[in-house]
């Protein structure tokens, strides 16, 4: 990948014993740079970690997970998270919970849990538990953390008012949401860059038409033209069907930001010499958008992408909330938030809302690292 | 002036125009109509329904034409007679279901506005001038959450947080034994102690990125040559603040009303339903599931014209701030 930029002054290779900024400056690459700049905000940092355990958190799901997401523990329904303890009669022991008994309040006919002291169970790693296929290929039976008897209550952030593991949906769930927006973005991208370029590049009517376009998809209030495109996705539509569906109406709907970027930085990159030069080599003109110009914008493209991510999370999990988005054989976080929509099932079971954590923390995650990537995406401002 | 106006208004026709016609497709999308559900619910619960009977239904609705047509009928009511056609499910004129609900959106969205600037702008001017401060850091941090946060997702931390505390229930804009009477001033009263909760939890987002804004733009400001040289020449500090870079650093939040209020009415929308307001958002989404379409459509073409105009103000007022705005946006 050669831009014009770089060839124009060949930077040499920055030998590896060069670490100090300064001395390396003039000649690093521009991912040099760009990295260098990164590493300078501390919470970006963190956030790249974050992300990187993310995926790691959803592509092995059924590995971290306790339970099975769909596995139905009828004895306790509506269960609070499980209390770890640490320490029984005898001081310090290794971790165990106590197994949990339903008590029914006979005036108000409340469901409570108590611990029965009387039954412990130890925490182990690695037990044989319900079994899966591990990214849907190696079946097994082990999960990282758990009871040695995989019926006996252990619940991490409680059970919904089936009997589900709600820490166990919540991993599963983050990998629908999260590879949401990513095949969100993906969709984006694509309408983003090429209509982006098709408006910059050829300029005209072309550059006219989308422009109207985007103005007019901007003057549409973003919320209430979701829930009405999603409300017209069948209900018939099988989850897969609405899945995509939702990423389409996100990404059509999403695409306007990113086709501005493109936009701006291909007026800008087809009046430079290098363009120039490309052309009167004989250079067709999709040839000089994909070799010379859009590589000279992908830091500005990943920026846009990363601060897009967010909105796609928030969609998802909004429409799914309201009911118009995925429905309940599927597992979203915005799936598992329907449950948590009324006041009366969160007043008794507040621990329904967290999957509200993880949206938060996810969109936190992203937020962070597109402020690191922006401040760092144009080493040469300075 | 004028000749800027009138060019924007010009533009804004065929804008419009695409918008109505969006709106009237997407609504039209979903397959079947309000009256295929309506039959099956009859069927449903036993009653027969004969041939003809769906035929005069059909035509009671107008469904039976082409749908541009229907179109073109639904327009010109609303141009001519301010008629936005009927609610299939509150067998009421689409006018009558939403006039106040409008009035209490917009009610909503210009209070969160005004509490936006009200906590914003001092808390960006101080994080300015003390940067790097503790309170700096607090207020930044406090932005990065808000602006993270989704709307609703506060709502409803909010809302069970209260309950668990008081166990009061904050639902609804109306004490119990107002809603559905005529306003009054009791009602006024009740709606003005209810108010506030949907005013911070759909502000938070606007203040959160208005005091980025803020802090960085007053930042630019403080650094440029004429404010060092006011304080070389003895200038009060107080003084050489508020005499130019707050001025100027304030400037560019106009443009910012263009996509703020928009962005405020678009985002109270599902808070509303968490906090099951009696106002925009509950409604739209029970329309819009039980294909009521003219409501559904009515709902979103307000809401989008509203847009439009937020966006033709803040325009104008930035033309009447910046001549080169105006002279600029001319040639364009």
């Amino acid at each position: 990948m050669s831009t014009g930029i770089e060839t124009n002054n060949q930077p040499p290779v920055t030998p590896k014993s060069v670490k100090k900024q300064k001395e390396g400056y003039e000649v690093a690459s521009q991912w040099k740079l760009t990295w260098w700049n990164f590493k300078k905000n501390k919470m970006a940092l963190v956030a790249a970690v974050l992300f990187i355990v993310l995926i790691i958190m959803a592509i092995f799901c059924s590995f971290w997970s306790p339970h099975l997401p769909n596995e139905r523990f009828k004895t306790y329904k509506d269960a609070p998270p499980a209390n770890v303890h640490f320490s029984d009669e005898n001081g310090i022991s290794r971790p165990f919970v106590y197994d949990l008994q339903l008590k029914v309040n006979k005036e108000t006919f409340r469901r409570t849990y108590v611990e029965d002291k009387s039954k412990k169970y130890y925490l182990h790693f690695f037990v044989k538990g319900g079994s899966y296929k591990l990214l849907g290929i190696i079946p097994t039976k082990t999960h990282f953390i758990g009871l040695e008897d995989s019926t006996k209550p252990f619940f991490i952030m409680g059970t919904d008012d089936l009997g589900r593991d709600l820490f166990t949906r919540i991993l599963y769930g983050s990998r629908i949401s999260l590879s949401f927006a990513f095949v969100g973005i993906f969709f984006t991208f694509i309408f983003g860059i090429i209509l982006g370029g098709i408006s910059g590049y050829f300029g005209g009517v072309a550059d006219t038409i989308i422009q109207r376009l985007i103005d007019l998809l901007l003057s549409l209030p973003t919320i209430p033209l979701w829930m009405a495109l999603a409300a017209a996705l069948p209900s018939s539509w099988s989850t897969s069907q609405t899945y995509f569906g939702m990423v389409l109406i996100l990404s059509v709907i999403g695409w306007t930001g990113l086709a501005r970027v493109v936009r701006g930085q291909m007026l800008a990159l087809r009046e430079e010499d290098f363009t120039m030069a490309a052309r009167l080599a004989g250079a067709s003109n999709s040839r000089i958008i994909f070799k010379h110009l859009l590589p000279s914008m992908t830091s500005y493209m990943i920026v846009n992408l990363t601060i897009t991510i967010p909105t796609m999370i928030l969609g998802e999990t909004s429409l799914s909330f309201l009911g118009l988005g995925l429905q309940a054989p599927a597992i979203s976080w915005g799936v598992l938030l329907e449950d948590a929509q009324h006041l009366e099932s969160i007043a008794f079971h507040p621990w329904l809302l967290w999957p509200v954590a993880f949206v938060i923390v996810t969109v936190l995650i992203f937020n962070f690292l597109g402020d690191g990537l922006r401040d760092a995406a144009d080493p040469y401002k300075s | 002036m004028l000749n800027y106006i009138g060019h924007r208004l010009l533009q804004l026709i065929p804008l419009l125009i695409a918008i109505s016609i969006i709106i009237f497709v997407i609504i039209q999308l979903p397959p079947g109509n309000y009256l295929t559900t309506y039959i099956q619910q009859l069927e449903l619960s036993g009653t027969a329904v004969n041939q003809s009977e769906v035929l005069n239904l059909q035509h009671q609705y107008g469904l039976d034409q082409p749908v541009y047509v229907q179109y073109f009928i639904w327009m010109k009511n609303i141009l001519f007679h301010w008629d936005f056609g009927n609610s299939f499910q509150w067998q009421e004129p689409v006018t009558k279901v939403i006039g106040d609900r409008i009035g209490l959106t917009m009610l909503i969205a210009i209070f969160s506005l005004i509490f936006t600037w009200v906590i914003a702008i001092p808390i960006g001017i101080y994080s300015a001038v003390r940067q790097y401060s503790i309170f700096d850091y607090i207020f930044t941090f406090i932005g990065y959450i808000g602006l993270a946060v989704p709307n609703f997702l506060i709502a409803l931390v909010i809302v069970f947080y209260v309950f668990d505390h008081t166990g009061l229930a904050i639902s609804g804009l109306f004490a119990p034994e107002y809603v559905g009477q005529p306003w009054s001033w009791g009602k006024i009263v009740s709606m003005l102690e209810r108010i506030w909760v949907p005013v911070v939890i759909v502000g938070t987002a606007g203040t959160a990125g208005l005091i980025r804004t803020t802090r960085a733009m007053l930042l630019d400001e403080l650094g440029k040559q004429y404010v060092i040289t006011a304080r070389a020449k003895g200038v009060a500090e107080k003084k050489l603040l508020f005499k130019y870079p707050i001025r100027l650093a304030i400037n560019p939040l106009v443009s910012t009303i263009g996509w703020t209020l928009p962005a405020l009415i678009s985002g109270s929308a599902i808070v509303e339903i968490v906090l099951n307001l009696p106002t925009t958002g509950p409604v739209l989404l029970n329309a819009l599931m039980n294909q009521d379409m003219y409501l559904a459509g009515s709902f979103l073409l307000i809401l989008s014209v509203l847009t439009v105009i937020g966006t033709l103000i803040s325009d104008i007022l930035l033309a009447w701030i910046d001549p080169r705005i105006r002279f600029g946006g001319m040639e364009e």
